[in-house]
């Protein structure tokens, strides 16, 4: 017997003597996410990448700001597999150094703009009235500015590193998440365990964190992975602007920043770090996808 | 509706000062002042002349009183005066208006007759192997850094094909039709790049919803052709939601059309935007947002009303 049943139906059934497997919601959602399979191939190549860059320092042919010479602007060959710069700096080695930071990037941007959207959207559907019309305002109001030429300004007003764009890019990208939990929220509150656990005098932290919350993570955690790619994304496109991580730091997106220049020429210099954004956020939504399908339990 | 439109249109204004208030506060923030483009040469000014330049651009009177003199002066019709070339903000915005609304009117174009047949058919051959093609580019399109994409074409059909245009509007002294469609296609092609597959998804998705409505079996029963129940029942149920979000895209456009702008050396407002952040023009720079935002906003009221039209089961009281 492998069709999914409740556990009601499984005390009756087992009542009648008929053997029942009783599968865990983690377990079926997993098995869920495995049968997406692209979602599966994208986070096995995601781990590998990563696994790949973070033992950049190990693996990497060269130092990430070594100098070759006798190698400038050399197109791909056996030396440097991928090319150098117009300092002779190997593109291979400054790819796996720069994924390092663009997947922290992304990661961590995400991270943050997730959990200012859940504190925002959750607050305003767990208190309602006049927070909520307050938050839901204000939410309006960050909306209504467009996003990219607000990070480009902000950007501009110092030589950034990482943690400053991560900064940047977080705490103007929670809109979405606080519409969604607060939309989740307001149909979740409804439900009589909340109820129940008022009347035994839970307080709302409690409520929130142990209640509400964990019934609409499924939302936040599709969305925060979205916004992974999101973010990797509009880091390369401030980077192009000359507005990004600061040099020598090498990242995806500052690997770009004279790529217009060095196109004609060099096109591996472009090529190679977009495709890397290419294939990493491609993973990244298809794994979001599966993650979508395998956590919504109406389908 | 006549009294929603009013009433939206009304709650439009608070919404909007509030805007202007975070818009002049984060061009407030930013560190050194106009004179600031002159120190960054390294240059010695003498410290009267700054003050003298500061006062004429009137940066050195108390922040709330720049803040009432900017917006009351907006109310006006007024921009303020651009720090760099000395001249009328809105007319500055007006005279690259036309580039950037060519640029954004065709790529919407483009992008809804592109992306709604697509979507149609991919919903109507769902799982077929035009769909998963479909749906495989569209995740690659979404995942693409815009100005990667616009480099690349450059690479293929300029440098390499030789078939079109860098970057510019016309070549000089040329100037005709074709010679302006062939600028205007790569740039109006890469802007449209993400509407075009986040439309096609929407309309796929929408589509599959409506396709097992009980009307369509209705129609089918009655013996309709497939296609007819297709084209007249099914698109046009389904188009109803993707109208809307079109229509709260076209302010979304404004942000693609910044970058989109800058490496095709478009001369619009999305260019005009980086070129005034480069020389600290705060002046337009804050002329821009305040424009970009006001799209946003009555955009969203456009998309509302038209959701309404469209959908009679929609409800306005």
């Amino acid at each position: 017997m492998s069709e999914t049943v409740s556990s009601n139906q499984a005390q009756s059934l087992a009542a009648e003597g008929i053997a029942v497997q009783l599968r865990s919601n983690k377990k079926i959602m997993w098995e869920k996410f495995l049968q997406h399979k692209l979602a599966v191939v994208a986070s096995l190549f995601l781990l590998l990448l990563a696994t790949l860059c973070f033992l950049a320092p190990v693996i990497a042919p060269y130092e990430f700001d070594a100098i070759d010479l006798y190698n400038i602007r050399s197109a791909p060959s056996m030396k440097h597999l991928l090319g150098t710069d117009a300092l002779g700096r190997d593109l291979l080695t400054r790819l796996l150094f720069g994924g390092r930071i663009s997947i922290t990037i992304g990661l961590t941007a995400a991270l943050l703009g997730s959990f200012v959207g859940t504190v925002i959207g959750s607050s305003a559907g767990y208190f309602g009235g006049r927070i909520d019309n307050l938050l839901m305002r204000f939410t309006d109001l960050a909306y209504s500015i467009p996003t990219l030429p607000l990070i480009i300004v902000i950007s501009s007003y110092s030589n950034t590193q990482a943690f400053g764009i991560v900064v940047i890019i977080g705490l103007f990208s929670w809109m979405q998440t606080a519409r969604v939990v607060r939309g989740a929220i307001l149909s979740v509150k409804e439900n009589e365990y909340v109820t129940a656990a008022r009347a035994l005098g839970a307080k709302d932290r409690l409520i929130i964190l142990r209640h509400v919350l964990p019934n609409i993570s499924n939302s936040i955690i599709v969305g925060a992975t979205l916004g992974v790619g999101n973010a990797i994304i509009t880091e390369s496109s401030l980077s192009f602007l000359g507005l990004g991580v600061s040099p020598p730091t090498p990242t995806w997106g500052n690997m770009l920043m004279d790529s217009q220049a060095t196109m004609a020429s060099q096109p591996w210099l472009t090529v190679f770090p977009g495709m890397a954004i290419l294939l990493t956020v491609l993973c990244v939504n298809f794994i979001g996808d599966g993650l979508q399908d395998a956590l919504d339990p109406t389908l | 509706m006549l009294k929603y439109v009013i009433r939206r249109t009304l709650q439009m204004i608070p919404l909007l000062f509030a805007i202007s208030v975070v818009i002049f506060s984060i061009i407030q923030a930013a560190p050194g002042g106009p004179e600031g483009t002159l120190l960054d040469r390294g240059m010695f000014v003498d410290p009267a002349a700054i003050d003298a330049y500061r006062a004429r651009l009137g940066v050195d009177q108390p922040v709330y009183i720049q803040y009432f003199k900017w917006v009351g002066a907006m109310l006006t019709g007024d921009m303020g005066i651009s720090f760099q070339t000395q001249r009328p903000v809105l007319m500055m915005i007006l005279e690259r208006m036309p580039d950037t609304l060519r640029l954004m009117g065709l790529s919407f174009i483009v992008a809804a007759i592109i992306a709604i047949p697509l979507g149609v058919f991919s919903a109507v051959k769902q799982y077929s192997t035009f769909d998963f093609l479909a749906t495989g580019a569209s995740f690659i399109a979404i995942a693409m850094p815009v100005f990667w994409f616009g480099l690349m074409m450059q690479y293929f059909f300029s440098v390499k094909l030789q078939w079109l245009p860098v970057a510019g509007t016309m070549t000089v002294g040329v100037g005709g039709f074709m010679d302006k469609l062939k600028h205007i296609l790569m740039p109006a092609t890469v802007l449209s790049l993400h509407s075009i597959a986040g439309w096609s998804r929407y309309m796929r998705s929408s589509m599959l919803g409506v396709l097992n409505q009980d009307y369509i079996r209705t129609a089918h029963s009655k013996g309709l052709e497939k296609r007819t129940v297709i084209s007249v029942h099914a698109v046009k149920n389904a188009s109803i939601p993707v109208v809307s979000v079109m229509t709260l895209d076209i302010a979304r456009l404004f942000s693609g059309a910044v970058i989109t702008e800058t490496i095709f050396g478009w001369p619009g407002i999305g260019r005009m935007f980086i070129q005034a952040m480069h020389a600290r023009d705060y002046p337009l720079l804050m002329g821009i947002m305040m424009m970009g935002s006001t799209m946003v906003v009555v955009f969203n009221l456009i998309a509302d009303v038209i959701y309404g039209w469209l959908d009679p089961r929609i409800s306005y009281e």
